[in-house]
């Protein structure tokens, strides 16, 4: 072994090589992440395993024992799950009571949604600017369709029920929420005491009490204080009580973003001459959203599942009409299949939520690329 | 020790700043204390002094960064008081630049640049576009337009500050230690755009322990120790004849390396 040479003068720069082979695709990143030590290497053959004994079971349950037709539960003879009951009650758990020959309605609602939230979730999309129009106006057409009114029959929310009700009820949460939310986080932080005395109070008080009791004052006392001759639907009492109790989760979840903003921001913001609503809605909020993605999505999906609450105040959600179906003597005892049934709606929509949550936050990266 | 007299404004014009009997305290910290300096038009002025001596926040208090409690502050003929009015008449005037050049994350540098000229003077995008591409030519990066600030290095990124501060078409340039943030290497670039902008007459209050360029643009040098200007001089007395010990300890410090 040589010493180094006091001085050096290279004369050519070193070139570009490729890393190592080892390194890089599929085999490079199971070194990496499944095989990097010993540790690892026993955990990824342990969970392998566990797989090994789970997976082919349930598979066996849900598909390759079940039965998929028959009138009732004596129709289902093998050892599997019993699916007979889905092609009967496959309207009831996903739109409730609401008259078969109207069900088209909830079905167009549904379909509008799409071009409803496209522009919304994906800004570079083409025709994204004209198509927000829509965006804006699909609130008034979904109500519309769902209800009723002008030409087409109306349909009490008495109706609504199934999936259709959670999602109506969840969604209406979620658009609603995120705006009251913010402006909460606004005005907890506001130099004028009472906006801050107003928003601290009404942050604290929802935050301090369960969903579940402020469902049952939507029910029952809140047709007590309103005035005389005044009535609130039932559905858009809850919706407004859900919209409520997450405004004050989604306030602190975007507070929290709000102080991850440096000072400099807010200075260079005014020292260029912007106003308050500019320097927020320009510079202030699209940051602190940003940082905010993961809690505000996880609030969306914390109100959407905690939609299935209504089911203390005697809404047929999918839950309780799941619930009213395994008493039912024909399907008796087929809460597993019924659960995991609801379960797997719930999952879709809240796993899709969270990857495009996935998504925005790498397209909003502006650090590289 | 008293503070210099207050020579007379030796600028090129008539003040456009007058800041009479400035104190201003944090808490109980008494940050600024009795400051008086007018500053003419197309003057440049260049402030340095210790750490915590106050200059950072005479420098803010100019375009009402911080608030001041005691005096009167004069920019362009409109005096600084609570009055939103007159604070938004001043800053449309003012601008500045950061020692963490404060862009904005999340907008390109062409954006950071528009973003004052469209929602300020309301002007059409277009417009805002053109003027501040032409900025940017101006500090030599239009190249970098539609890239984000994290993707520049410092240098660059404080070079679009001043482009964005610029788009504001200010008749009064604040750098608050523009080139303290920056690696060695990036310094030059940025005091080069600066020594161009000084040459095109803009009235600029700088301050900056980069000597060599004080002298090379300053019409004044200011030094401010313990909140109060201490002295104040042409380039020329202040670097070869400073009057008080302060100053000289100063100088010996920072000219030693």
């Amino acid at each position: 072994m040589t010493a180094q040479p006091f001085h050096r003068a290279q004369a050519d720069m070193l070139g570009e090589r490729p890393p190592p082979p080892r390194t890089v695709g599929t085999i490079g990143w199971m070194r990496a992440n499944l095989f990097s030590n010993w540790f690892n290497t026993g955990l990824t053959l342990v969970s392998l395993y566990l797989l090994w004994l789970i997976v082919p079971g349930v598979l066996d349950w849900a598909f390759f024992t079940a039965d998929f037709a028959g009138e009732d539960r004596f129709a289902c003879t093998s050892s599997g799950a019993c699916w007979a009951w889905v092609d009967q009650r496959i309207k009831l758990f996903l739109y409730g009571f609401y008259p078969i020959d109207q069900i088209w309605r909830v079905n167009l609602a549904l379909i509008l949604l799409a071009p409803a939230l496209a522009p919304l979730l994906f800004d570079k999309m083409p025709g994204a600017r004209y198509l927000r129009w829509f965006s804006l106006a699909y609130p008034i057409i979904a109500t519309f369709l769902l209800i009723g009114g002008l030409g087409l029959e109306k349909v009490p929310t008495s109706k609504f029920g199934g999936f259709m009700l959670n999602i109506t009820i969840g969604l209406a949460g979620i658009v609603l929420s995120l705006p009251f939310g913010i402006m909460l986080a606004l005005g907890r932080r506001s130099k004028l005491p009472i906006m801050r005395i107003f928003s601290v109070a009404f942050i604290e008080i929802l935050r301090g009490v369960p969903l579940i009791t402020l469902l049952f004052v939507a029910a029952i006392l809140l047709p007590i204080f309103l005035p005389e001759g005044f009535s609130l639907d039932l559905v858009v009492r809850v919706i407004v009580v859900v919209t409520a109790f997450s405004s004050a989760y989604m306030a602190e979840v975007i507070r929290g973003g709000l102080q991850g903003i440096p000072q400099g921001q807010y200075e260079a913001a005014q020292a260029m001459g912007l106003k308050y609503w500019q320097m927020m809605g320009l510079i202030i909020l699209p940051q602190a959203l940003k940082i905010s993605i993961p809690g505000i999505v996880n609030t969306f999906i914390g109100l959407f599942k905690d939609t299935t609450l209504v089911i203390v105040i005697g809404l047929f959600d999918i839950l309780n009409i799941g619930n009213s179906m395994v008493s039912n003597p024909k399907w008796l005892g087929l809460s597993t299949e019924a659960y995991v049934f609801i379960s797997l709606f719930f999952f879709l929509v809240c796993f899709s939520m969270s990857r495009y949550s996935a998504l925005l936050e790498k397209r909003l990266d502006t650090t590289n690329g | 020790m008293s503070a210099a007299e207050t020579p007379p404004a030796r600028g090129k014009g008539e003040p456009i700043i007058e800041i009479t009997g400035l104190n201003k305290w944090f808490g109980s910290f008494h940050v600024l204390r009795d400051i008086n300096l007018s500053v003419g038009r197309q003057e440049r002025i260049v402030i340095c002094g210790p750490s915590g001596s106050g200059k950072s926040t005479l420098i803010r208090c100019i375009n009402r960064l911080e608030e001041h409690q005691e005096g009167t502050i004069i920019v362009d003929g409109v005096e600084l008081t609570h009055d939103l009015k007159n604070i938004d008449a001043v800053r449309r005037e003012v601008g500045i630049v950061f020692q963490q050049f404060n862009l904005f994350p999340h907008l390109t540098a062409l954006e950071n640049c528009m973003i004052g000229p469209t929602w300020v003077r309301k002007m059409p995008k277009k417009d805002a576009e053109q003027l501040a591409m032409e900025y940017l030519e101006r500090v030599k990066i239009p190249e970098q337009a539609h890239k984000y600030p994290g993707q520049l290095s410092g240098g660059q990124q404080q070079r679009v500050a001043i482009a964005r501060a610029l788009c504001m078409r200010p008749n009064i340039m604040l750098f608050d230690e523009p080139t303290s943030a920056l690696d060695p290497e990036m310094i030059k670039e940025v005091l080069d755009v600066m020594v161009d902008l000084a040459e095109t007459g803009m009235t600029m209050l700088v301050v900056s322990h980069e000597m060599a360029f004080a002298a090379q643009v300053a019409d004044q040098m200011i030094f401010m120790d313990a909140g109060q200007i201490i002295e104040q001089n042409t380039p020329d007395e202040f670097f070869n004849n400073p009057q008080s010990d302060r100053t000289k300890l100063f100088l010996s410090q920072i000219l030693e390396h």
